[in-house]
């Protein structure tokens, strides 16, 4: 429980320059870029819910695709961009498109209505290409950034990549606080998963070393505003 | 004994081949658990196999009756009347405050239905009220009474804490005097602490051991063979030894730190001596001066052989949806009679047919308003009006998710060879594991923090997997972790009610030891004794800070939910909170500003700080976010069959794969507030970790009750609450707190 000042969502923007671009890390987990009017948002898992029902039975209430297209349209009414774009992973399943339910689908169009929408392809959806509105692409180049899923290994300035769901975990006093982060070096930028029931992988896992070799910063998610947080104070799970 | 009588065991642990003999040729006797019987009712053989049962027996009914796994039980005990009519149900327990509740639990109940108008076939408003369905009470008179005494310290007792560090020479003295002891304390640390104390003092080498839920499998049993052999002189042992042990030749049991109940204390009592003509010996041992109230007033009790257990529950409807969904197993059921085979068990007696058929349509379809999920049913609805599992794999997925007990996930605890290495350096994974902790407890333990664990000082070196690594810390290192220390079971209402008199009645202090009726004449002149039914609240400054402690003596996690919510309201007058701790006796909430100036300005303040509407909306806003309520709601998910078990020995998954409960609670909460596993856990919140049924009697008992005295400094008692701060977690720090400050170290660095 925050007992200091609840501070507003928009109140304090946590400003980035990647690659020279200017980018601004939005509480809700999303990455505004202001010279080019585009909002990213990777990971947004939609019908989660509904593809463990399919699968393996387990009930999982079905409002994850509410969930997370509710708090996309707070980010869009936030920076009210001409560009939206969604970097893969979009759906949890190929077939997620057909199980989403008519007001969800109404939902997706009205946020699609008069900007460019772009759906990158992810792993889960590579083969979801058509129904959903938008216009689908592999990369997208947006000056000196190149949006993609997944990150490439090794050295890749520009990059704006997510798939890797990283999360952050702090642990003081006998308290630990994990939460979803953005981790930069300056060069390249991982995105949190947007997704209402998406999981997070610890930024101290392997995975994140061949994309990292000098280091980075984890900007996690606070409950009123995003913090800057260092590599040797991040705890591993 | 050469009867021609078969008797055969029936657990988790049983081997297939012996389970498909059981029901091929069932034995005389079996001797089993409610998870086991769960399963068995849930056999397609079920209906033959039971019909010819002719007595159940239950053993310290007690206490199963105050859990989910009695709620359980008693499903399936309606079945098995069901099943076999004439069947007699026999319930044995020593230790009862109303034996009318367990005698109501043995024999179907015949409430008036409140099926609708639909079905005219249902018995409901025949002839009005029936005769109260209870099954016949036999008691054991006689036996010879305990001989129960307080361990007298000539040695002044500290204000607060739970180690009891001055009567260790005093335990060790009687462990020498008797030959077996067992030595009770309330939590597995405490219980780590009170054996590493006694092994200090063992100039002897005596015999002593340790025993704990924690503990490796193994290590128990061999505990448990020792013991049983005669070998030990004492055991140092947590409540996994409460019930039914009656192994060892056991003459004196210890309780070390307060009773927590008058029942709970005769049942541990229960443990020494079996024989009826002769008394069970038994110390109790407080650790601080409060506790040796509670432990006067539970002396008092047990003379006067009053109990505490607690009320009867209101069966859980997550226990409910597992049932319906194992009697589906079984066979196809009628929804009319199954309902009405329900509520003849005396927890559901009361369960609206709309509840039952809400939670057929949670087992079926997950039970959303949204109804996205019928194509996938787990059980449907045939043409002739039965319900029927829709496949081999659902009936699966029932059996492996069967049982109550929900086990928050651990993590093993190995040694590993001592070595000083870098953060982040891959430890080798080869070593002895000592036992498991608590995943919630290794996530808070950073590299280099040390903390007792089966016996030991350890140093944490990191997690690995589903393993925490640790080394040996060196010798005389102090443990650095303030792993909760407390009791883990509150204080019970009864003595409460009998520790607030006492404190009330000068008259009664001198049976109190010295330096207790000093403490209280101190408090006395130096602000003042509350009445039994009266609340004090104190105000006072100290160290740039502003205090307001209460004394509802109500139990510490009633405690904990009034801290939170007082934390809430205090932050909206203004009064900037800044964090609070709470007892079994009280709690003590620290803020920027003056509150002593606010009461005495503001006429009704405080009356209002504890109106009894905090139990509305400032509880509801705490619920989305505490915790605790996420726990509980994970417990009922897992029961209810929402998220499956996590089963022994499996691996991990990734947290990518997995989904956390947590997301469930905040997404279910907002989009479907009423649903069933919403409702499960509020029910679970009223009596288990929050308390709130508790805290709200307190409310209702304190209105126009409070008294409040503003005072300069510190009062005596609050002391005792003052002296939690620092030794146990404190709350009302929120996760942007955290993260603030472990941003600044980054600041710090950049800059320095």
């Amino acid at each position: 429980m925050a007992l200091g000042q609840r501070l507003e969502k928009t109140s304090k923007p946590t400003g980035l320059t990647l690659a020279g671009e200017a980018a601004v890390l939005d509480l809700s987990g999303a990455l505004w870029l202001p010279a080019h009017r585009t909002l990213v948002v990777s990971d947004l898992h939609l019908e989660k819910g509904s593809a463990f029902a399919a699968r393996s039975g387990q009930f999982l209430p079905p409002y994850d695709t509410r969930e997370t297209l509710a708090n996309l349209h707070e980010a869009v009414l936030r920076h009210e961009p001409e560009r939206v774009v969604a970097l893969g992973d979009s759906f949890h399943d190929a077939r997620g498109p057909e199980r989403m339910e008519p007001g969800d689908r109404a939902m997706v169009a009205a946020l699609q209505a008069g900007r460019d929408w772009v759906w990158i392809a992810g792993n889960h959806d590579a083969a979801v290409q058509e129904g959903v509105g938008g216009r689908y692409a592999e990369t997208l180049t947006l000056g000196a950034l190149t949006l993609r899923h997944e990150p490439v290994p090794g050295p890749a300035p520009g990059e704006v990549a997510g798939h890797l769901h990283p999360c952050g975990k702090v642990a003081m006093r006998g308290r630990a606080v994990r939460r979803r982060c953005f981790v930069s070096d300056g060069a390249r930028l991982v995105m949190p998963a947007f997704g209402a029931f998406t999981g997070g992988l610890n930024v101290r896992d392997k995975a994140f070393e061949p994309l990292f070799a000098t280091g980075f910063t984890a900007h996690l998610l606070g409950d009123g505003r995003v913090f800057a947080i260092g590599r040797q104070m991040l705890a591993r799970d | 004994m050469g009867l021609p009588v078969r008797i055969e065991t029936r657990t988790g642990d049983t081997p297939a081949h012996k389970r498909t003999r059981q029901i091929a040729r069932p034995p005389d006797i079996l001797l089993t658990t409610p998870e086991q019987l769960a399963l068995l009712i849930a056999h397609r053989e079920a209906a033959d196999l039971l019909a010819n049962l002719r007595c159940v027996i239950l053993d310290e009914l007690h206490a199963l009756v105050t859990s989910k796994r009695g709620d359980l039980l008693s499903l399936a005990l309606a079945r098995l009347h069901r099943l076999s009519p004439g069947l007699t149900a026999i319930g044995l327990s020593a230790t009862v405050r109303e034996p009318d509740e367990l005698r109501r639990y043995l024999v179907p109940q015949r409430p008036s239905l409140t099926l609708p108008e639909a079905f005219p076939s249902s018995p409901a408003g025949e002839g009005g009220r029936r005769a109260e369905a209870m099954a016949d009470l036999v008691v054991v008179k006689g036996g010879a009474r305990p001989d129960l005494r307080l361990l007298e310290s000539n040695r002044p007792l500290p204000l607060a804490g739970h180690t009891a560090h001055q009567s260790m020479p005093a335990i060790y003295e009687l462990i020498r005097q008797h030959r077996t002891v067992l030595v009770f304390v309330n939590t597995r640390l405490q219980a780590e602490y009170t054996f590493q104390e006694l092994w200090r003092l063992n100039d002897d080498v005596l015999p002593i051991a340790l025993h704990h839920g924690s503990l490796d499998a193994q290590q128990r049993r061999r505990v448990e063979a020792a013991m049983a052999a005669g070998q030990l002189r004492a055991i140092v042992c947590t409540a996994t030894l409460d019930l039914g042990i009656d192994w060892g030749d056991v003459d004196l049991v210890v309780n070390i730190g307060a009773p927590k109940g008058a029942s709970r204390i005769m049942q541990r009592i229960g443990r020494a001596n079996h024989r009826m003509d002769e008394p069970s010996k038994a110390y109790l041992v407080p650790a601080n001066r409060f506790e040796i109230l509670e432990c006067r007033a539970a002396l008092d009790a047990v003379e006067a052989a009053a109990q505490d257990t607690p009320d009867a529950r209101v069966g859980a409807l997550d226990v409910l949806a597992q049932h319906v969904l194992g009697m589906a197993c079984a066979d196809a059921f009628d929804p009319v009679h199954l309902y009405e085979e329900i509520v003849s068990a005396a927890p559901y007696a009361g369960l609206a047919w709309e509840d039952f058929e809400a939670v057929v349509d949670y087992v079926a379809t997950g039970g959303y308003a949204l109804r996205a999920y019928e194509r996938f049913a787990k059980i449907l609805r045939g043409p002739d009006g039965l319900w029927r599992v829709r496949d081999a794999r659902t009936a699966q997925q029932y059996r492996m998710n069967v049982g109550t007990i929900v086990e928050s996930a651990k993590v093993k605890v190995r040694l590993v060879r001592s070595v000083r290495a870098k953060p982040g350096t891959i430890l080798p994974k080869t070593g002895r594991v000592l036992g498991e902790v608590e995943e919630d407890f290794a996530e808070t333990l950073s590299a280099g923090d040390t903390f007792l664990f089966s016996g030991e000082v350890l140093r944490f070196e990191g997690l690995m997997e589903d393993e925490a690594m640790v080394t040996r810390a060196g010798p005389g290192t102090d443990p650095a972790i303030p792993s909760y220390a407390g009791s883990k079971f509150p204080l019970s209402t009864f003595l409460a009610a009998r520790v607030r008199a006492l404190i009330a009645d000068p008259f009664e202090w001198d049976r109190l030891p010295r330096q207790v009726a000093d403490y209280l004449v101190q408090q006395r002149s130096r602000s003042v004794l509350p009445g039994p039914r009266d609340l004090l609240v104190e105000t006072y400054p100290r160290a740039k800070r502003h205090y307001i402690t209460a004394f509802p003596f109500e139990g510490r996690l009633a405690h904990q939910t009034l801290g939170m919510l007082l934390t809430r309201r205090l932050e909206r007058a203004g009064l900037r909170p800044l964090g609070f701790a709470a007892n079994d006796y009280g709690l003590a909430i620290w803020t920027t500003r003056d509150i002593s100036e606010r009461i005495a300005h503001e006429r009704n303040f405080l009356a209002e700080l504890f109106a009894q509407d905090m139990l509305g909306d400032d509880l509801e806003a705490w619920l989305a976010e505490s915790a605790m309520m996420k726990r509980t709601f994970r417990q009922c998910a897992v029961i209810a069959g929402l998220i499956e078990r996590r089963h022994p020995g499996q691996k991990k998954t990734g947290r990518q794969v997995t989904i956390s409960t947590d997301l469930v609670y905040d997404v279910l909460r907002k989009h479907q507030p009423d649903h069933l596993l919403l409702r499960a856990a509020r029910q679970d919140a009223a009596t288990g970790l929050l308390d709130v049924r508790r805290l709200g009697m307190m409310l209702e008992r304190i209105q126009g009750r409070i008294i409040h005295r503003a005072l300069d400094r510190v009062s005596p008692l609050s002391v005792s609450v003052m002296l939690e701060i620092g030794r146990e977690k404190v709350y009302g720090e929120g996760a942007d707190e955290i993260l603030a400050e472990a941003e600044a170290q980054l600041l710090e660095e950049a800059l320095g």
